[in-house]
């Protein structure tokens, strides 16, 4: 068990990332983008998060209604002008709760994703530039935590800490450093072994310098990969947990929970649970989409096996 | 199946003798893996025996209330065992553990085994189907795309693959439901009947939630299955296979195919974690008798003692099935045998 890597996406599992000399990560990036169009993947990908974003934002200055005002006279309506998603059992406007519930989404995935980036990346490049050790124990911690995922460690902080919004964060972040520890290793592994890193070492430039100015800059496209595929699980798990009723409490409107509550009225109003459904699967294909675009444009070997 | 022993068979043919003393090293690989099980396992335990203990107040104050005598508390703290040093109390439950005796819930005062033996049937079938399901859709469907990687079947499955890993199971649930059981009304919205019962039964409640999981990870897996094979497809190997006059096909299938089994079975592996706690919401969905709901009946009552035995399940089992896929990757890669 110990011996498998954790999924690593399709087409990144067996190539190496592209390493470059340091500092020439950027320019060339520049260079190349300038050049090369944006592919389909990636353009799809920022689209669906720009909606995704955007309906956050404006629910920031503007929502048709209150989303957590509950108008018993229109309780279950169907889509109409007034309403345009139409209402919920307690009357609230389905429409303002969907663009309230992207807000939540997305603060979940940010924060999530941003404790497992600055945890995870750090141990991970610990680990590839002392080995030995601390290696060993980094690496089989991460094993264990493998067979934790992020929506059983967070039903776990809730049945400890009670659910709440914090909780999910800090468990589904807990979760996802394996992830990053993983990628950073791997990747400064890469980066130790080139001339540059050689050069510096007889230098006798410390490790410390040597990660902040030649290893954090090479692995830095594959973090970025691994926090979009990161951020896709996190919306998941984080929809999976208010749909147990676990995550972000009630009357803050969630996506996860919006389906869950939509469940007694499959029968009738169908509708409710399809909503939310589009805008989670919305906000999981674009962030999805989003690593595989940038994972191709990190590596340009790729280009010719994908259809 | 006799087409695809011969294509096995002869698959071994194209690998170099194996080294005599191979059986060992694959045994040692293999010792190996039992106790890194072993220790990964025993530390689990520790991890989520404290964990559990960070919850606020005394088990024996929360059964009995506020009113309860001090003498009653103290005898109830002496029934539950939670006077004891820490120590002592997680030796008990990991010996309980190892013999499947995980002690009685502080909260509903019954046995949490029988239940737990009870319920794991239950997740077990569901889980094991559902990856079944996934492997014999993810196999074909994958290589079709990786094959027709140009034309527009192979196109229209990468899509589909790509919206098939944008909704979780639920969602997936929730819609077969709304189509299947409300709209069409051709099978049951939920609920469960045990195969003993009424098979017929059974496999119709079945169906929706196998599909509602197998969905999910038959895309994930098609997305895996479909780039091993492209990759597979570029290899010199497959070029000689053709050279020596096999045609695209049947290099793929007596070459191609077992090379790229290796990252799939990586893949399936490490997505067993993934199907069972996919499992444990999708008993919510169909109100389903298995661990999942177990588990999150004790999380709503705060029965630590339950909450801490079913998660300790929940990851022997996929710690146990990762150790079966370990054991079959060393099966089929001949590389590791020697390297092992």
């Amino acid at each position: 068990m110990s011996t498998q890597q954790v999924p690593t996406p399709p087409s990144q599992a067996p190539r190496t990332s592209a390493i470059s000399a340091p500092g020439n990560a950027s320019t060339s990036g520049t260079a190349r983008s300038g050049k090369r169009k944006l592919s389909a993947t990636l353009l799809i990908g920022l689209i669906l998060i720009g909606l995704v974003a955007l309906a956050a934002i404006v629910s920031f200055f503007w929502t048709p209604y209150d989303p957590t005002q509950a108008m018993p006279a229109d309780r279950l309506q169907g889509s109409s002008l007034a309403h345009l998603m139409g209402t919920d059992k307690y009357g609230r406007d389905v429409f303002s709760a969907m663009l309230y519930g992207a807000r939540i989404t997305l603060f979940v995935g940010v924060i999530s994703v941003g404790i497992a980036i600055l945890i995870g990346t750090p141990l991970g490049i610990l680990a590839g530039i002392r080995g030995g050790w601390i290696e060993e124990v980094i690496m089989r911690a991460s094993d264990i935590a493998l067979a934790f995922p992020a929506l059983l460690l967070a039903i776990m902080f809730s049945a400890v800490f009670g659910a709440s919004t914090l909780t999910a964060m800090v468990a589904i972040g807990i979760a996802t450093i394996p992830g990053f520890a993983r990628v950073a290793r791997s990747g400064t592994l890469q980066v130790m072994t080139t001339e540059y890193v050689l050069a510096a070492r007889a230098a006798s430039q410390s490790r410390f310098r040597i990660a902040l100015r030649h290893v954090l800059p090479n692995i830095i496209g594959m973090v970025v990969v691994q926090s979009s595929v990161s951020f896709a699980l996190a919306v998941l798990a984080e929809a999976g947990l208010s749909f147990l009723g676990l995550g972000t409490p009630p009357p803050t409107p969630s996506w996860g929970r919006m389906l869950q509550e939509s469940q007694q009225f499959l029968g009738t109003e169908p509708m409710l649970a399809v909503w939310p459904g589009i805008a989670i699967a919305i906000a999981v294909m674009g962030f999805n989409l989003l690593g595989d675009g940038l994972r191709d444009r990190f590596d340009p070997k790729l280009n010719g096996s994908r259809g | 199946m006799p087409e695809t022993t011969t294509a096995l068979s002869r698959a071994h043919h194209t690998i170099p003798p194996l080294n005599p003393r191979n059986p060992n090293r694959m045994a040692i690989r293999i010792l190996i893996n039992l106790a890194r099980f072993a220790v990964t396992y025993v530390v689990a335990t520790v991890v989520v025996f404290l964990f559990m203990r960070l919850i606020p107040g005394d088990p024996a104050q929360i059964a009995l209330g506020v009113n309860a005598t001090p003498e009653l508390l103290e005898q109830t703290r002496e029934q539950f065992g939670t006077n004891r040093p820490l120590i002592v109390q997680y030796f008990e439950w990991f010996g309980g553990l190892l013999t499947g005796d995980f002690g009685t819930s502080y909260v509903t005062r019954t046995d949490i085994s029988p239940m737990v033996l009870d319920r794991v049937q239950v997740s077990l079938i569901l889980v094991l189907t559902a990856m079944v399901v996934a492997l014999l859709v993810a196999i074909p469907l994958g290589t079709w795309a990786a094959v027709k990687h140009r034309n527009f079947s192979g196109v229209a499955i990468g899509l589909g693959s790509q919206i098939g890993v944008a909704v979780p199971g639920f969602l997936a649930g929730i819609l077969l439901v709304i189509v299947f059981a409300v709209g069409l009304g051709w099978l049951p919205a939920n609920g469960w009947t045990a195969p003993a019962v009424d098979f017929g039964d059974f496999i119709r409640r079945l169906i929706l939630p196998v599909v509602a999981l197998a969905s999910v990870q038959g895309a994930i897996l098609t997305r895996y299955v479909r780039s091993a094979v492209l990759e597979v497809m570029s290899e010199d190997y497959l070029r000689t296979a053709r050279a020596k006059g096999l045609s695209k096909n049947g290099a793929l299938l007596k070459h191609g195919l077992r090379n790229a089994a290796i990252p799939v079975i990586t893949v399936t592996g490490v997505q067993i974690a993934a199907l069972i706690i996919g499992a444990v919401v999708i008993e919510r969905v169909f109100v389903i008798p298995g661990l999942g709901s177990m588990l999150l009946d004790a999380v709503g009552n705060r029965d630590m003692l339950t909450v801490q035995s079913v998660v300790m399940v929940l990851v022997a089992i996929t710690l146990i099935l990762n150790l079966v896929v370990d054991v079959l990757y060393t099966l089929i890669d001949p590389r590791l045998r020697r390297s092992a």
